[in-house]
């Protein structure tokens, strides 16, 4: 028993440890973004006791920033949509129906997951030049859809799988169409999946700085992550201002798994668990 | 079921799936599948010129581009064993640990995850602004407990650029493999630990006999995606020492190589999309040869529960 409690200690111990090494940077950060930028240079670990706001109006008003941040939400936002609508009829038909080629397809769409969407970067490039969606949001949109799509196919059929199939019939017999079946009776029952697949969907997304860096050009089209790294060379050694750019960058998923980490977690394992 | 019902479903199917196919292979089947038919031809820019047989794959294996090649495939090398060595057993004692405590776990759980969320440029700028020179906290620390000469420049020093990438990388990651090998643990069936601990079993050989053997699968996904993750790591190398792998190549990598073939670079000048391209293919075939192989390996060792 006193080993028992002993080790319990231990490992108590290890996830404080393990707390403070995630937290503390973390608190770095937030800290620094709320002190004047000379300040942090003579004393960067003295606390913002006096928080000065004015980095986060200068990094709002000052440089692109805005534009960036509502990019970042056009782009992660227009591909969610684009995801859930498809792969919820996707995982629909291929998880309820059984049908010649269901399996096919089903393995064709899992080999999505293992193809490296950066190494097929030059092809890409020179198909989204020709089909005139280069620089253009639609065209970063249409690649990242297709980058998620076979993990979101792959997790919505499994919910749909799990669903009796007597309310497919009940539904029939009351005259439904298959799609008001899906629109109706199907997707409510398959909510907790179309979050997961959200939140699975737009951490990569909202991430990203190296696609935008390869397909966006024009200034105004920029997203966020891309942006931030013209912002630290114009920024250079305006500590506050930098901390305050990276503090708001962070802050959208912060938020979002701070609301829905449960779910968060749940999605980043279900699928890897099972594959 | 009736003829009407199965005619309803067949255009059901048509209209819903397609859409979903057509996206997935414009975007991703097409051109990976060209990146292949790249490698084989020479290039002038981004215009195709003639078919060049092995020519590419000639020119990768020679002067100068070996050179980077090799020194590119012992960083991804030195990455992948030692993320697999430290990364992983970390994950898995905090894994554990998690498993063990009854207090705070939720409130854990957030935390251990949480860097794994943030975009991988913040993460860079963070650290090369914890671990500058002049301002940085953790040199002033290092310094302020009486150690100044273990106070370096980390990131600008050929010989800790590469380790000191790896540390940022497994404060990142640490939380992905914890939560996989936290699900792993919870799908066990506590009544074979429950058994054990009535028979006598002390806890550390509960751990050896049966947790551990049983985590097998958890074990092989992270080892696949360690791999796969080490042998393509671009993001984090290239937010911090740029596409040229910064100080002096220490810590470039094949797909830092791979960008720069691809679109050229102040230092090594214009692009060459054909060898680029033989690299992306030398590259896939490694990963995919490797994962593939490595998770066959694995799963022979995974019992049934």
């Amino acid at each position: 028993m006193i080993k028992l409690l002993a080790s319990r200690t231990f490992f108590q111990g290890v996830l404080i440890i393990n707390s403070l090494i995630v937290l503390l940077p973390v608190f770095f950060l937030i800290n620094s973004s709320l002190r004047e930028s000379n300040e942090f240079a003579r004393t960067p670990f003295a606390l913002a006791r006096d928080p000065f706001w004015e980095n986060y109006q200068r990094v709002w008003s000052e440089g692109e920033f805005g534009s960036y941040f509502i990019n970042s939400l056009i782009i992660t936002g227009g591909s969610l949509i684009l995801i859930l609508i498809l792969a919820l009829g996707a995982g629909f038909v291929l998880g309820r129906y059984s049908f010649k080629g269901n399996n096919i397809i089903f393995a064709f769409i899992l080999t999505g997951m293992l193809v490296p969407a950066k190494l097929a970067i030059l092809p890409l490039f020179i198909q989204l030049k020709w089909m005139n969606l280069l620089d253009s949001r639609l065209g970063l949109i249409l690649v990242y859809t297709s980058a998620a799509l076979p993990a979101a196919i792959f997790i919505m059929s499994g919910f749909f799988k799990s669903l009796p199939t007597d309310l497919d019939n009940a539904a029939r017999i009351d005259g439904a169409s298959e799609f008001k079946l899906l629109s109706k009776v199907l997707v409510p029952l398959v909510r907790p999946g179309m979050a997961i697949v959200a939140i699975y969907s737009a951490i990569p997304i909202w991430n990203d700085f190296f696609l935008p860096l390869v397909f966006l050009q024009s200034p105004e089209k920029k997203t966020l992550m891309q942006g931030l790294t013209v912002f630290f060379g114009q920024y250079a050694s305006q500590w506050g201002v930098l901390f305050a750019g990276l503090c708001l960058a962070a802050l959208p998923l912060v938020v979002l798994y701070l609301i829905l980490s449960e779910q968060f977690i749940k999605g980043l394992t279900a699928g890897a668990v099972k594959g | 079921m009736s003829s009407a019902l199965r005619r309803e479903q067949n255009r059901t199917t048509g209209t819903l799936l397609i859409p979903a196919l057509a996206v997935i292979i414009i975007f991703t089947t097409v051109p990976a599948l060209t990146t292949l038919s790249y490698a084989f031809f020479s290039w002038d820019g981004f215009q195709r010129s003639t078919f060049a047989g092995f020519e590419n794959f000639q020119k990768l294996f020679a002067y100068p581009y070996l050179d980077q090649l090799l020194a590119a495939l012992r960083h991804n090398t030195i990455a992948f064993v030692v993320i697999m060595t430290f990364q992983t057993s970390l994950g898995l004692l905090f894994a554990y640990a998690m498993f063990r405590v009854k207090r705070g776990l939720r409130f854990y759980r957030v935390v251990v995850f949480l860097p794994v969320i943030f975009s991988l440029v913040v993460v860079g700028y963070l650290w090369q602004s914890l671990l500058d020179p002049y301002y940085g906290p953790i040199n002033q620390i290092i310094t302020g407990i009486g150690l100044p000469e273990f106070a370096k420049p980390w990131l600008g020093d050929t010989s800790t650029a590469l380790p000191t990438l790896m540390f940022i990388n497994l404060w990142r990651w640490v939380g992905f493999p914890a939560i996989v090998f936290l699900a792993g643990l919870n799908a066990i069936n506590s009544e074979y630990i429950e058994a054990a601990r009535i028979d006598g079993a002390s806890e550390g050989q509960i751990f050896r006999k049966i947790i551990f053997p049983l985590l097998a699968p958890s074990l092989t996904i992270i080892t696949v995606l360690t791999f796969i993750g080490a042998y393509e790591w671009f993001d984090l190398p290239f937010v911090i020492g740029g596409s040229n792998g910064s100080p002096a190549g220490a810590t470039d990598t094949l797909a830092l190589m791979f960008y720069r073939l691809s679109f050229g670079s102040i230092d090594s000048g214009a692009n060459n999309v054909g060898v680029g391209s033989a690299l992306g293919v030398l590259i896939f075939t490694l990963v995919g040869l490797g994962a593939a192989f490595g998770s066959a390996l694995l799963r022979r060792r995974e019992v049934e529960q």
